[in-house]
């Protein structure tokens, strides 16, 4: 791919190459913007850049999951996702093949999460100046009325739950990255989460918070939420599934599955009343098979995240500066 | 005839003193009044001039044995006020400005009474005087009077309450007085809080312990889980229950005798056992100590022994030999050893109330014997040793909280909060810095509520409100986030203070050195100045300034924390770096990762460095085979010194250490040689010997260059005796003037101090 003089004929082929994947009746108009029609209910709009190394990993690829994390961020604030932009960075001399992969990839889950790529824009920096691709998305939803999900509404006695196994979308990339085999492959949840959450919503539950446990993973999120609600939690370790080859990736590596990266996983949480009948909503839906109730919400001014540990003692899950420093003197 | 005012300060309150003075004044034909007030004692006494010189005189020459006089001012008028024989007056209430007595053993008086059946409290759990019992423990604020204890609640017989009235009595005002009529009561529940009636708590407990059971018992301090010692069975129990499977336990003995069996001592020994402070003491096993008591000290060259305190301890000891007669007994060797471990189920702090135990020691003990007497303020076991010619803290609690330490500097009441491990605070007023009992892992919220109370009681007990918060660099600490929002909301300014920086400040402080030191500070990880890991630091250290002279070349910790966790990592790093990776998986069989961890250290991945000297002592036991995988917090370090103790000296190795052209101090090759040795005890010694001998020399090139004749030692490393011994006998003997921890433990239990003096320092810089 190149830049400069034959910019436009590249840029050319680059907006035939997403005409031809994303096929849908607003990219077609061919404006600057997608005129969209008229949505009922409150409008959420989320943004997320995505950066990736590898760009291609078990389990998916930065095309599938730049589409799944916007979708989710805007699915867990309750809403239906309805459309989504894409702008790509593109780095001089990037393999055309890998961005039609990639291309090819996005379409097939903007398809199977049925909310189309409706708007997109491309830049080609020069080499050295960006890291093969960068992909940002920005997804609209609209919220149904009666639904108020949000960070601060956490209530001491809730029952926390949690869809499934943490830390494989980090590990995942991590072990392809460094070259590392476990004794089994790890593979990336990355995952559209709006159909669990929907079927979570019309289990006729009262959801309070809902957030997918990303970047820093569930002990951040949980943290985010804690301090957000002033409350705190008790978490089980014992509840808290993680994959055998996760496990074993975190162990060596010496990392805790708890701050490591999630991208097709949500916490939910309501009154201890409707938590069987959430968790029985969950379990149904395939992304939710492995739901678990982790943990329940504790009158605490500190705000602090604990957690019983399978031996039988407690620590505090904190919410970490930045990575994890060395701590023991 | 003269009048005089005279007003004494220092640890004066809750210790006999008014009644000192009563009789003082009795025996000199003075008459007039004492008081205690919030800044001491006040005396005002009117007589000839000889007699009230006499008396000033000797306030300081013979004060009761739990005072500690600092100050003594009076005034002197020619004009009397006709004052009429002698008498304590009440407390006045005002400006707190005088401290509370640490909680002290029961006292030799008392335990005459405790074992004399005709005396009124034979066989009282609860007994005291103005010499002995609990304070800082129970005490909820200033001024020291019943009404501001947890012995409020009990209402004294009118036989206790002539004793408190009498001036003459051994417990005139002796707050926690109290007998088996008015008293706190013993009680005794099955492991289901079944209330066990009937028989006598003690001897229910004693038979259950004697059965081999594990009886939670509640003493000064928090409670203890009791065992026979000697019972394999019984110290397994507890080591399932406690889940740690290693970790020395403390073991209680009923005298110094009885303890020849598992220990070797001396005279200073002994006397640091009897103190009445009470420390656990770390003391060389005796050749059969480890067969005599299985699985107490697992492959330790130390024990820690401590002697009763607590009336109830000895009740339970005469329980135990079945209720001998007389006072014999309490002196002669007695075939007894009991488990005393503090009540603190996984780390977190000790548990101190029935509703806790009944929470978080159920599944641990199998009986509980409690009382109705309330801890305010839980504290610890203090643990001591002989290190070279003075005694040396390894964790400074009951028995010397709340005792200050004088500064070299006074300013600002200033609060500093540690760091993360084996945490302490510390607040300052004037010139003297008060740091708290051993607070413990800041990794439970239970430790970090501790924190913040003691934090709270510290201010309300010394009355003064912090102006500035200091904190460590780290910004994952607890202690540091409680900083930063106890200043947010007290709108006070924040210092954070370097680790190390700290560490050689304390060590400094409390030798009430101001000018420039050497520091070496040798720990396990504490967050540089630039971001990376430290801990074999050689320091400049001038007040709130400080200079890396050197450091350790620095190690692969592959896995970070972990690594510090898994010695067998550490030993794996360090082939790695000889290229001898070839060797790690076959060294380590039973470690599944081995390979992988080869991987991490060929990518540097999650491969951190640091320069700590704790990470050296682990990588030694790794390639020794000492340590693979750590059960405790400091556990291959101590097991390397058990080896190189039972080994015995040696040379140092030729050639074992490199010092760089950046005036690093590199260990590589030795850690190399001690790959290829086969004797791990013969590699431990060499390794201490080696360390020490290239420590002495780092030292006195920064000395030679620096001019600069003294060093402090800080930091965790310096807990281990030999390494400390041997470092400060080389550099005395090349003259410099070594400092080390006295009053604090070398490690980061005197993070706080540190941490409060060089805010201090900085304050008066108008920093
Ligand atoms: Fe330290
Ligand atoms: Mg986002
Ligand atoms: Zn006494
Ligand atoms: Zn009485």
């Amino acid at each position: 791919m190149s830049h400069g003089s034959g910019g436009r004929a590249m840029a050319q082929l680059i907006a035939e190459l997403f005409a031809a994947a994303f096929d849908n009746e607003y990219l077609a108009q061919g404006n600057d913007g997608a005129l969209l029609p008229q949505a009922q209910g409150r409008l959420v709009m989320a943004t997320d850049s995505h950066v990736v190394s590898p760009l291609f990993f078990a389990g998916g690829d930065i095309g599938c999951l730049s589409v799944h994390g916007t979708i989710n961020d805007v699915a867990v604030m309750g809403a239906k996702p309805l459309y989504l932009s894409a702008s790509f960075i593109l780095e001089e001399g990037f393999p055309l093949a890998d961005l039609n992969r990639i291309v090819e990839s996005m379409a097939q889950a903007a398809r199977a999460a049925g909310v189309p790529i409706v708007t997109g824009d491309t830049k080609v920096v020069e080499q050295g100046k960006g890291d093969g691709v960068f992909i940002t998305t920005t997804g609209v939803g609209v919220v149904p009325d009666g639904i108020h999900l949000s960070g601060d509404q956490a209530r001491p006695g809730d029952k926390i739950l949690l869809s499934g196994s943490i830390g494989d979308h980090g590990m995942a990339i991590l072990s392809q990255r460094e070259g590392l085999t476990f004794s089994a492959p790890i593979v990336s949840d990355t995952a559209a989460l709006h159909g669990l959450i929907a079927a979570m919503l019309d289990s006729g539950v009262r959801l309070r918070v809902l957030r997918d446990p990303t970047r820093g993973g569930l002990a951040t999120t949980l943290n985010e939420i804690a301090r957000q609600s002033g409350v705190g939690m008790m978490l089980h370790e014992s509840a808290i599934k993680v994959n055998q080859p996760v496990e074993a990736a975190c162990e060596l590596l010496g990392l805790d599955p708890l701050y490591v990266a999630n991208e097709g996983k949500l916490v939910a949480i309501c009154a201890p009343a409707d938590a069987d009948r959430l968790l029985a909503a969950m379990r149904a839906h395939p992304f939710g098979r492995d739901a678990a109730v982790i943990g329940e919400v504790l009158a605490d001014a500190h705000g602090f995240v604990q957690m019983t540990t399978r031996l039988g003692g407690r620590r505090v899950v904190d919410w970490l500066a930045g990575e994890q420093l060395p701590r023991i003197c | 005839m003269i009048h005089a005012q005279i007003r004494v300060s220092g640890q004066v309150q809750g210790v006999g003193f008014r009644p000192f003075v009563y009789r003082l004044a009795h025996e000199l034909g003075l008459a007039g009044w004492v008081r205690n007030d919030s800044e001491g004692v006040e005396i005002a006494v009117e007589g000839d001039r000889p007699q009230v010189m006499r008396l000033i005189e000797r306030l300081q020459s013979e004060p009761p044995v739990l005072a500690r006089v600092e100050k003594v001012t009076h005034d002197l008028a020619q004009a009397t006020t006709g004052l009429q024989g002698f008498t304590i007056a009440e407390s006045r209430n005002g400006k707190v400005l005088t401290g509370i007595a640490p909680d002290i053993a029961i006292c030799a008086d008392c335990l005459a009474e405790l074992f004399d059946p005709a005396d009124r409290r034979y066989r009282h759990a609860f007994i005291n005087c103005i010499q002995c019992g609990p304070r800082y423990t129970l005490t909820a604020r200033l001024p020291y009077d019943r009404a501001n204890t947890s012995m409020a609640k009990f209402r004294q017989c009118p036989a206790c309450q002539q004793e408190y009235d009498t001036p003459t009595s051994r417990r005139f005002h002796a707050q926690p007085n109290a007998c088996p009529e008015c008293g706190p009561r013993l009680s005794m529940f099955d492991a289901h809080w079944n209330l066990l009636a009937g028989n006598d708590p003690v001897a229910i407990a004693a038979a259950r312990i004697g059965a081999g059971e594990v009886v939670a018992v509640k003493g000064i301090g928090g409670f203890h889980l009791v065992c026979d010692a000697r019972n394999v069975a019984a110290v397994a129990r507890l080591r399932g229950g406690k889940q740690r499977e290693e970790k020395p336990f403390a073991v209680m003995v009923l005298n110094a005798a009885s303890a020849r069996p598992y220990a070797q001592f001396r005279e200073q020994d002994a006397a640091l056992l009897q103190t009445g402070e009470r420390p656990i003491v770390l003391l060389r096993q005796s050749a059969g100590g480890e067969r005599e008591l299985p699985g107490i000290a697992p492959g330790l060259s130390r024990i820690g022994l401590m002697l009763p305190y607590a009336p109830l301890h000895y009740l339970l000891f005469h329980e135990l030999l079945g209720r001998p007669a007389g006072r014999d007994w309490l002196q002669q060797g007695a075939p007894l050893a009991l488990v005393m471990t503090s009540a603190n189920p996984g780390g977190e702090p000790l548990v101190k109330d029935d509703s806790e135990a009944r929470l978080s020691l159920s599944g641990l003990a199998d009986a509980f014997l409690t009382h109705d007497r309330d801890i305010l303020h839980r504290c610890d076991d203090s643990v001591m040793k002989w290190q070279g010619i003075a005694p040396a803290f390894v964790r400074r609690a009951r028995g010397y909280t709340p005792r200050r330490i004088v500064l070299p500097f006074e300013g600002p009441p200033v609060l500093a909060c540690g760091a993360w491990l084996k945490n302490t605070v510390c607040l300052t007023r004037g010139n003297e810095a008060f740091v708290s009992q051993h607070i413990g892992d800041l990794d439970h919220a239970g430790a970090r509520l501790m924190l913040e109370e003691t934090v709270a009681y510290l201010g309300d007990i010394l009355g003064v409100r912090p102006e500035a918060v200091a904190h460590d660099l780290h910004p994952d600490f607890y202690s540091t986030q409680f900083a930063q929002a106890y200043a947010a909301q007290h709108k006070l300014p924040m210092m954070a203070v370097q680790h190390h920086h700290a560490h050689i400040a304390a060590v400094c402080a409390e030798h009430r050195i101001t000018g420039p030191v050497l520091g070496l500070a040798l720990d396990g990880v504490g967050l540089g100045s630039d971001g990376s890991a430290w801990g074999g630091e050689l320091l400049h250290v001038d007040g709130t300034h400080f200079q890396r002279f050197g450091h350790l070349a620095p190690l692969t910790l592959p896995g970070g924390d972990r690594a510090a966790r898994e010695p067998w990592r550490m030993a794996a790093a360090v082939l790695f770096d000889m290229q001898r990776a070839g060797e790690i998986v076959r060294r380590f069989p039973g470690q599944g990762g081995a390979e992988m961890v080869v991987g991490m250290l060929q990518r540097r991945l999650n491969c951190v460095t640091s320069s700590s000297m704790g990470r050296y002592f682990d990588a030694a036991a790794g390639l020794l085979g000492v340590s693979e995988v750590q059960g405790y917090e400091g556990q291959a370090a101590m097991l390397l010194e058990s080896l190189a103790e039972r080994h015995g000296k040696v040379a140092p190795l030729a050639l074992g250490y490199i010092h760089t052209a950046q005036s690093d101090l590199d260990f590589r090759p030795l850690l190399i040689a001690l790959a290829d040795c086969k004797d791990a005890a013969y590699g431990a010694a060499l390794f201490h010997a080696t360390l020490a001998e290239g420590l002495c020399t780092w030292v006195l090139r920064a000395a030679g260059r620096s001019g600069i004749d003294r060093v402090a030692l800080g930091g965790g490393c310096f807990l281990n005796g030999i390494l400390t011994q041997a470092l400060s006998d080389s550099l005395s003997a090349q003259g410099l003037h070594v400092l080390t921890a006295q009053q604090l433990p070398p490690n980061d239990g005197a993070i706080s101090f540190g941490q409060a003096s060089i805010a201090l320092q900085r304050i008066n810089q108008g920093a």
